[in-house]
């Protein structure tokens, strides 16, 4: 993109570099100074005082059994939920993409919700629905089925908010690369896996990745939805998030700085893969 | 004649631990973690020493109206121990235990109970002992909103009981009294522990008013800035009840180990454990060996000042009731 616009009437530039107006310079200069205070300072922060007490506080911070678990069940989670969301995110954008029934426009408005809604709704629905007083709760307590206040709610609620990031990202290419090449596989006799893993999916595999990406930033970090159907209890049911906000309430700083480094750590990983792949995709 | 001896013993080793091993699931308020990381490996220790069995117990932490809600709607509590009574109320209410869990345990429930009290800056440079300094125009407290924290509430109600006995009963005067209290308030945080870090870490106030079992773990986490622990002359009886949720630990299997488990509390071993960390007991040798550390004090009950939880709901907590009457229009 050329900074032409930015360049004054009659100004000329110099040292190869578009000479700037004092506006310009003032909004970069606040650009900088928000960035600063809103993003860099509190990320540092987490750290200086994750570290405040040095190395040893950290480290035995972090082994803390309920840390660990707390660490161990928010894999289990992304793990479970980020192939799942996979699986729907490509399926549900193929039969948006790719063919025309009806109920498609609401389809699409669907993959949508969970974007508008506030993860504690979702939470308090699941609960509602699943809970002992919930509409399913008297049949699955016959069953001896625990959902919420068990892993199972906690998929699900996580399942509920990061559905779109997938389908979203898929989606669009989708749509722009049309049905054109999977008809012409077809007719040169593939079957449909093969059209599949041969055609549909290197055309997405980036826009793939990155969905994953950010569905798995986003259920590592999920908090709002999980925390009304964890009942947190610790070594238990108790995710990383939910953790930190624990140790923070126990006046355990430190604890909670240091178990937030550990979720400022994906975060920043995750951050790191999605730049790297939006330069793939280019 | 080995052989079968043997056998029983690997039998005995193969079977012995899954058997022996009791589980508890205690949903407790949010800041008890550490009261109950040295009751719980306590008790372990003396259910062992009884009975033989192991005993793994299950914390889980949260606002305790938020924690009533979550074991209405499942969460499989088998013990509950809070800091809000009517939160046991709620689960009467829904049928998971007797209305009369009062009754079930000795000090209506509560092994252990606090008080309002107050810290104060270094020195007590504003010489608060009372409540009245509270009043004071130069004295500024420092506690959360009572509309959101039941922490304030007790703050509130304890204030409002002292002006009564001031005043003998005179309602207006009570309420001129925590007008003024809440006129000095600087800032009125959500909850508890803001109003600490409001207090300690960002300076503000002369005096905050907390839980007394709260001041000596401030004190200490911030033992740098000198706080000192100030008991007013007068103040609220703040129960700590306990109970066994019924139905919860009837299908677990687990009603004798949470019976066991919360009378064990009473005993004077555990009672030494929860005077250390500043809570008040009811053992009245352990309660004497602590007196050095807490001043005596008049406590009233809300049963005996207002009637009970229900009334105080009605009359001071309801929308447009007393507390709306001198905390919004302060």
């Amino acid at each position: 993109m050329s900074a032409q616009p930015l360049i004054a009437p009659g100004a000329t530039p110099h040292h190869g570099r578009p000479a700037r107006t004092g506006g310009a310079r003032l909004l970069v200069a606040l650009a900088v100074v928000l960035t600063l205070l809103v993003v860099v300072a509190p990320l540092t922060y987490i750290f200086v005082r994750a570290f405040s007490e040095g190395w040893q506080v950290y480290a035995a911070n972090i082994m803390d059994p309920d840390t660990l678990h707390a660490i161990w069940l928010t894999s289990l989670i992304a793990v479970i939920v980020v192939p799942l969301n996979i699986g729907f995110g490509i399926a549900a954008a193929w039969a948006i993409a790719k063919h025309r029934f009806p109920g498609r426009g609401v389809l699409v408005t669907m993959i949508e919700i969970p974007f508008s809604i506030s993860p504690i709704i979702a939470g308090i629905c699941y609960l509602l629905l699943y809970g002992r007083q919930g509409l399913l709760g008297p049949w699955l307590r016959e069953m001896d089925l625990q959902v919420v206040f068990a892993l199972p709610g906690i998929v699900l609620v996580t399942m509920f908010v990061t559905a779109p990031f997938v389908a979203r990202e898929v989606l669009p290419l989708m749509q722009a690369q049309g049905t054109d090449q999977e008809q012409a596989a077809v007719t040169l006799g593939a079957s449909g896996w093969q059209v599949f893993r041969r055609v549909t999916l290197p055309n997405i595999k980036w826009a793939l990745l990155y969905g994953a990406v950010l569905c798995t930033a986003r259920a590592v970090g999920e908090f709002g939805g999980v925390s009304v159907v964890s009942g947190s209890v610790r070594g238990q049911t108790n995710t990383l998030p939910l953790h930190v906000e624990l140790l923070f309430n126990d006046l355990n700083t430190v604890g909670a700085f240091a178990a937030a480094s550990t979720l400022t750590l994906i975060a920043l990983v995750a951050l790191a893969l999605k730049t790297a792949l939006e330069s793939r995709r280019g | 004649m080995k052989l079968p001896l043997l056998a029983a013993a690997v039998g005995l080793t193969l079977a012995g631990p899954a058997a022996a091993q009791d589980k508890l699931l205690n949903v407790s308020y949010d800041v008890a973690r550490e009261l109950f990381e040295v009751l719980n490996p306590a008790f372990a220790e003396h259910w062992q020493e009884e009975t033989g069995r192991t005993i793994t117990i299950d914390m889980s932490h949260g606002g305790s109206s938020k924690q009533a809600r979550a074991i209405l709607e499942g969460l499989p509590a088998d013990v509950v121990t809070f800091n809000q009574e009517t939160d046991i109320d709620v689960l009467a209410e829904g049928g998971l235990l007797p209305e009369d869990w009062r009754d079930a345990f000795p000090n209506g429930a509560s092994p252990f109970y606090s008080l309002p009290a107050f810290l104060v800056r270094e020195g007590n440079p504003k010489n608060i002992d009372d409540w009245d300094d509270l009043a004071r125009e130069d004295v500024a407290p420092v506690f959360p909103n009572p509309k959101t924290s039941g922490n304030a509430r007790y703050t509130y109600l304890a204030a409002y009981a002292y002006a009564l006995a001031q005043n003998d009963g005179d309602e207006a005067a009570a309420q001129d009294f925590v007008r003024k209290i809440f006129a000095g308030v600087p800032v009125f945080d959500t909850g508890g522990r803001a109003a600490t870090q409001t207090f300690a870490e960002r300076g503000i106030g002369d005096v905050l008013v907390t839980f007394e079992a709260e001041t000596g773990q401030i004190a200490e986490q911030y033992s740098a800035e000198g706080f000192e622990r100030v008991t007013p002359s007068m103040s609220l009886f703040a129960a700590f009840p306990v109970a066994v949720v019924a139905e919860n630990a009837e299908d677990n299997g687990t009603t004798d180990v949470a019976q066991a488990y919360l009378d064990w509390l009473y005993t004077p071993e555990a009672q030494r454990i929860l005077a250390e960390r500043d809570y008040r007991v009811t053992d009245e040798a352990v309660a004497a060996e602590f007196a050095d550390a807490q001043a005596p004090v008049e406590l009233v009950t809300v049963d005996e000042v207002f009637d009970g939880w229900d009334a105080v709901t009605e009359n001071h907590l309801a929308s447009g009731g007393i507390l709306d009457q001198v905390f919004v229009n302060r």
